[in-house]
């Protein structure tokens, strides 16, 4: 019985090895392979069955050496069928390898029109600044547009916005201002307030020019406004709109419902000030009109200028779009090829 | 406004390169465009003198000339010219010499013989005959100025100046001129300002201007001021160089000397003058009145002028000679043959001038200045200044005496002077006494604590106008930035401004790409989308730039149909595009319209219909989050934009809040469209009005659902959601969910289709037996067949 059971042993290590060494139909064969070593009708334990045979000396021992095949053939069996499970998986995972670089795909995305995108981001750093953002009638009146902003009628300031007029007293705005003029006698101070929108002046369409664009009106009325806060709060958002080490630089100018007025230029966001063809080799691109809000401005909408004093300023969002993204012919923006939209 | 740095040096001297210059100044609010150093663009070039010309031995046309140059050795040139003779000075490029156009000379050889530079003509040196009248236009320019052998030609001619071109703003017409200029130079230097108050000899004779003309102004409102001078035995010729380089540095045509001389005031006072020819002014009289209704005036630019009963003209004893402050008329025009002159130097309401010119439709250098509103004050020393030059130049006798019209003068501005308000409303800390200084150097008068303003500055009226006149000095960017402290606020977004920016962000996650397009459009485009004619109500532009940017849109579809036909025919072969966009509503006469906003969302892509679900999928989900609901979605055969059978609305309680379809083939002609095209046309503004974005949690479900299945056999024409509602109906309460998953037909089932429905069927309460299932099923059926003879599809 002994050799029997060395023999079966012998045999099985025999037959497994040459199981895992040929590798074919390995699962079935290591199945059909338990069946017969350790399976309930194995050839195991039909030598077991004739222990009953044995001495009661040699019973135990037999016994012992029986237990020690089963755990051998066990034991390489379960290693080869590891073995075989981690050989299946490679094989399995080599088979589903995939061309990583073919292109990715891309989910069908729509983009904001730029002149949004940075209308949005103007938007936000202001409401983040404590401004609200005012809306206002396109079609206007003339008195909003331009009396009430000192400009009355046969003022030559009237010859530099030239307006599209519906009739003698109605007109298409020319500027986002007239939203001021609506703002102070709606609400009394502290206003602080944006109001961007499309306006109208009547230039023929051409790379630098069009009879319609976008502005961006923005309004602060309290006690104690000063110049100097004009200039910080207009320096806190180029900062964050052109970025961190973006200078201002006010030049005296005239704007009718202002005084004093500048315009005012920051430092070229593409070169930083050293001169690039952006900024045409000035260092310095001019995005904002401003000024303190004239006295006769607030009187007209029942403020008292001994009492209030306050700022305001406007910047086009067409330019600003341009020179963040070098865009050199205005009519991209409204010809709306998605060509041109996809690309911010 | 181009400045001559010499003739500003006549008053100020500033010491700063051209560069320095342009920055101080408009750092201190006179802003420069541009500065131009005239001397830059003629290099080289010297007085030659002609010492012997030869024929060129193998052309009819060149001749040698040897030239002395000043440099010892005489020098060969060939020329072409034939103008020329021994002794001649000439101006000579020499070898590696640029003329103004960029040309670079050097030297060659012409006909096989050296030729070491060219002579030059007028136009070679970028001049005209109006700059030197002596010289002919086709020939060498033969030198008739004092200058020696070889000095530099820009010496000679006075080419060497640096011109500055300034953008001045309306409100300072007073820097339209050198003088002006000059004080805000020698204010932006802290340098004195030398002025010299022109001085008359006159003729002396006992003539008087009273002997010759009488003025009467009869509108003084229009004319506050009107001052004139008489001269004889005028001598039209050229004026002198100096005065000729003067004007042209400043980019004015020399003409002749009177009208030179005005023109020279002009640009050096920014005061206008004119000067008629005396023989012209019938019965010696200048009145200056309204415009007769019919009145006509041929002006001096040769064209005829319709004037009306709000113009001011400035008339003789019988007509009109001249549309006051805008031009002469040719009537009275000086002449070769003028004898005698008379010289105007008035003031006009700015307003006035302004109608008058926009009325003609004739703008001048006269009106433009008058409409900014110009010093009454000047019209003095700018037409003794006229005179002044009559004489220096010899061009004529100043008659004794002069006519000054003067009515009310402007009221004085009166303005308290508080530096600590001033700092103050800044937020500086600019020192009382440079305040002081700088009103001293702007001819700003300190007295008592108050301030008067020069007559010229009317544009200086309170404390803020002061103010800036301080800072702009002192130096706007010494302004230190400040925070302001202020109650605090609360920065926002409005409900609505949210709303709207939500349904962006939908609809650009859906693919869509947002585009902008002109609010105005052409009338043509209603009819390119067959709109209806009771929608085509729109706000007219009086004064369009052209028939396609006329009318403000009451329907933004025609714009976007455009961008996506653009694309189309771009060969994008998907796209869809949408626009948030204002339309505009009249409302009647002097009535502001109603700006309503719309979203027009338009696509093409595939050539079946699956796009029109797709849009309806899009609108169907702004509908939800804007937790719009009870609404009906029904077919449209009426709407001509779009096609009879692919056409549905949505409506809620009657109104129609959106549209959607595949165009019709007649519009997508009109766009040349070669696929379809589906759209969309949503009233956001209603959906701002009835929108509830409030959001309340519902539990979840304790209980399983179960759902069935069934497909029903109804006649074709029953619509889905038909149907569905049906369905609803008679399911009752326990139904959750209705979702339609096959519509089939086929020969057997003939004249009739199949649709089938799944129904998700769940209780609050309790897991659904399948009894309580089968129930529902039965009353749906039962009701189906009942209303619509519908049957189970076996």
């Amino acid at each position: 019985m002994k050799e029997k059971l060395q023999a079966l042993r012998a045999q099985a290590m025999e037959e497994l090895s040459a199981i895992t060494s040929s590798g074919d139909q390995l699962s079935k064969n290591l199945e059909d392979f338990k069946v017969k070593y350790l399976g309930k009708k194995s050839e195991l334990v039909s030598v077991m069955k004739g222990m009953g045979a044995l001495s009661p000396e040699e019973r135990p021992i037999m016994g012992q050496l029986a237990n020690e095949v089963r755990t051998s053939i066990e034991t390489a069996f379960n290693e080869a069928k590891e073995n075989a499970a981690k050989v299946e998986l490679e094989n399995k995972l080599i088979a589903e390898t995939i061309d990583v670089t073919l292109p990715g795909k891309q989910p069908l995305m729509g983009r904001p029109h730029p002149i949004s995108a940075v209308q949005t981001e103007i938007e936000n750093i202001f409401i983040g600044l404590g401004f609200e953002i005012v809306d206002g009638p396109e079609v206007e009146y003339d008195y909003y547009n331009f009396t009430a902003l000192n400009i009355p009628p046969e003022h030559p300031a009237r010859d530099t916005q030239d307006t599209f007029y519906i009739n003698a007293n109605t007109l298409l705005r020319t500027q986002t201002s007239s939203v001021q003029i609506h703002a102070m006698e709606k609400k009394k101070p502290p206003i602080r307030m944006i109001s961007p929108g499309r306006v109208y002046r009547s230039d023929a369409i051409d790379a630098t020019h069009s009879p319609m664009f976008h502005q961006v009106e923005g309004l602060v009325v309290d006690k104690g406004i000063t110049m100097g806060d004009l200039k910080g709060t207009l320096e806190l958002f180029s900062r964050n709109m052109f970025g961190e080490d973006t200078k201002i630089r006010f030049r005296p100018h005239h704007f009718p419902f202002t005084e004093p007025s500048a315009e005012v230029d920051v430092s070229c966001f593409a070169c930083g000030g050293k001169g690039c063809r952006i900024c045409k080799g000035e260092g310095w691109i001019e995005i904002l009109g401003a000024g303190m809000v004239h006295p006769d401005v607030l009187r007209r909408c029942d403020i008292d200028p001994e009492e209030y004093s306050g700022f305001a300023f406007g910047m086009g969002i067409e330019r600003i779009v341009m020179k963040k993204y070098n865009i050199d012919d205005m009519r991209l923006l409204y010809e709306n090829d998605i060509r041109f939209l996809s690309q911010f | 406004m181009v400045l001559s740095m010499k003739w500003l040096s006549d008053y100020v001297k500033v010491d700063a390169s051209p560069k320095d210059f342009s920055d101080r100044m408009t750092a201190t609010g006179s802003k420069v465009e541009g500065f131009e150093d005239l001397s830059e663009k003629i290099k080289n070039v010297v007085v030659g003198k002609i010492l012997e010309i030869e024929k060129h031995p193998d052309s009819d046309h060149l001749q040698i000339c040897q030239m002395d140059l000043g440099e010892g050795e005489p020098v060969q040139i060939i020329t072409g010219a034939q103008n020329i003779a021994v002794g001649d000075l000439v101006p000579v490029a020499k070898h590696d010499s640029y003329l103004p156009d960029g040309t670079h000379i050097k030297k060659g050889k012409l006909r096989g013989l050296p030729s070491n530079g060219m002579l030059c003509s007028l136009s070679e040196l970028g001049l005209t005959q109006n700059d030197f009248p002596y010289a002919i236009e086709d020939g060498i320019f033969i030198l008739d100025e004092k200058c020696e052998i070889g000095q530099d030609i820009k010496e000679v001619l006075d080419l060497d100046d640096v011109v500055v071109e300034f953008e001045i703003t309306p409100n300072r017409p007073d820097c339209l001129s050198v003088i002006g200029l000059a004080r805000e130079a020698a204010a932006s230097y802290n340098t004195p300002l030398t002025l010299n108050a022109p001085k008359v000899k006159g003729c002396g004779d006992g003539d008087k201007i009273e002997n010759y003309v009488s003025v009467e102004v009869m509108d003084t409102d229009l004319c506050p001021r009107y001052t004139a001078r008489v001269v004889k035995n005028i001598k039209i010729e050229p004026s002198p160089k100096w005065l000729r380089t003067r004007l042209r540095n400043s980019g004015i045509r020399p003409i002749n000397n009177i009208v030179d001389i005005t023109n020279y005031v002009c640009l050096e006072y920014g005061q206008p003058m004119h000067a008629f020819d005396y023989e012209y002014l019938k019965g010696g009289k200048i009145i200056v009145r309204r415009a007769e209704k019919d009145e006509k005036i041929t002006t001096l630019d040769d064209v005829e002028r319709q004037l009306n009963d709000k113009m001011l003209v400035i008339s003789d004893a019988e007509k009109a000679v001249a549309i006051a402050g805008v031009m002469g008329g040719q009537n009275s025009e000086i002449n070769e043959n003028t004898k005698t002159i008379v010289f105007e130097s008035a003031n006009f309401y700015g307003p006035s001038v302004r109608t008058t010119s926009r009325g003609v439709g004739l703008r001048t250098e006269a009106s433009g200045r008058y409409e900014k509103g110009l010093d009454a004050e000047n019209t003095l020393p700018a037409i003794e200044r006229a005179c002044e030059l009559i004489e220096l130049l010899g061009a004529g006798e100043v008659v004794d005496g002069i006519i000054d019209v003067y009515g009310k003068k402007a009221a004085q501005a009166e303005i308290d002077f508080d530096p600590e308000k001033i700092n103050r409303f800044l937020g500086t800390n600019i020192p009382e006494q440079f305040m002081l200084d700088t009103f001293k150097l702007l001819d700003i008068k300190y007295k008592n604590g108050k301030l008067y303003p020069p007559s010229f500055r009317a544009d200086l009226l309170c404390m803020q106008d002061i103010a800036e006149e301080v800072v702009r000095i002192y130096g706007y960017n010494t302004i230190e930035s400040s925070k302001f402290v202020a109650e605090s606020l609360v920065g926002k977004r409005d409900d609505r401004q949210k709303y709207l920016a939500e349904i962006d962000n939908l609809l650009v996650s859906k693919g869509l790409y947002e585009i902008r397009t002109y609010s105005f459009i052409s009338p043509k485009y209603y009819d390119k989308i067959r709109l209806a004619q009771d929608k085509r109500n729109s706000i007219v532009i009086s004064n369009p730039l052209g028939e396609d940017t006329s009318i403000m849109r009451t329907t933004a579809l025609p714009g976007v149909l455009e961008a996506l036909s653009n694309n189309r025919r771009k060969r994008v072969p998907v796209c869809g595009l949408y626009e948030m966009a204002k339309v505009y509503y009249p409302k009647g006469e002097d009535v502001l319209p109603d700006e309503f906003v719309t979203t027009v969302i338009a696509c093409y892509g595939s050539n079946d219909t699956s796009m029109f679900y797709t849009l309806k999928g899009y609108v169907e989900e702004l509908l939800n989050f804007s937790g719009v609901k009870k609404y009906e979605v029904s077919a449209e055969k009426n709407n001509e934009t779009y096609h009879p059978g692919r056409c549905a609305v949505f409506t809620k309680d009657g109104k129609v809040f959106a549209t959607i379809g595949q165009l019709h083939p007649k519009v997508l002609d009109n766009y040349g469209f070669d696929l379809p095209v589906f759209a969309a046309e949503i009233d956001t503004e209603y959906l701002i009005g009835i929108k509830d974005t409030t959001r309340e949690y519902k539990p979840l479900p304790k209980f399983p659902a179960t759902t069935r299945d069934l497909a029903f056999v109804c006649e074709k024409s029953l619509e889905a959601g038909t149907l569905r509602r049906a369905i609803t109906k008679y399911a009752g309460n326990l139904l959750e969910n209705v979702e339609i998953f096959d519509i089939y037909t086929d020969a057997k089932l003939g004249d009739k289709k199949s649709m089938a429905y799944s129904l998700t069927l769940r209780s609050p309460d309790k897991t659904l037996s399948d009894e309580d299932g089968d129930k529902v099923v039965k009353k749906v059926l039962a009701g189906l067949e009942k209303e619509f003879g519908v049957t189970l599809r076996s």
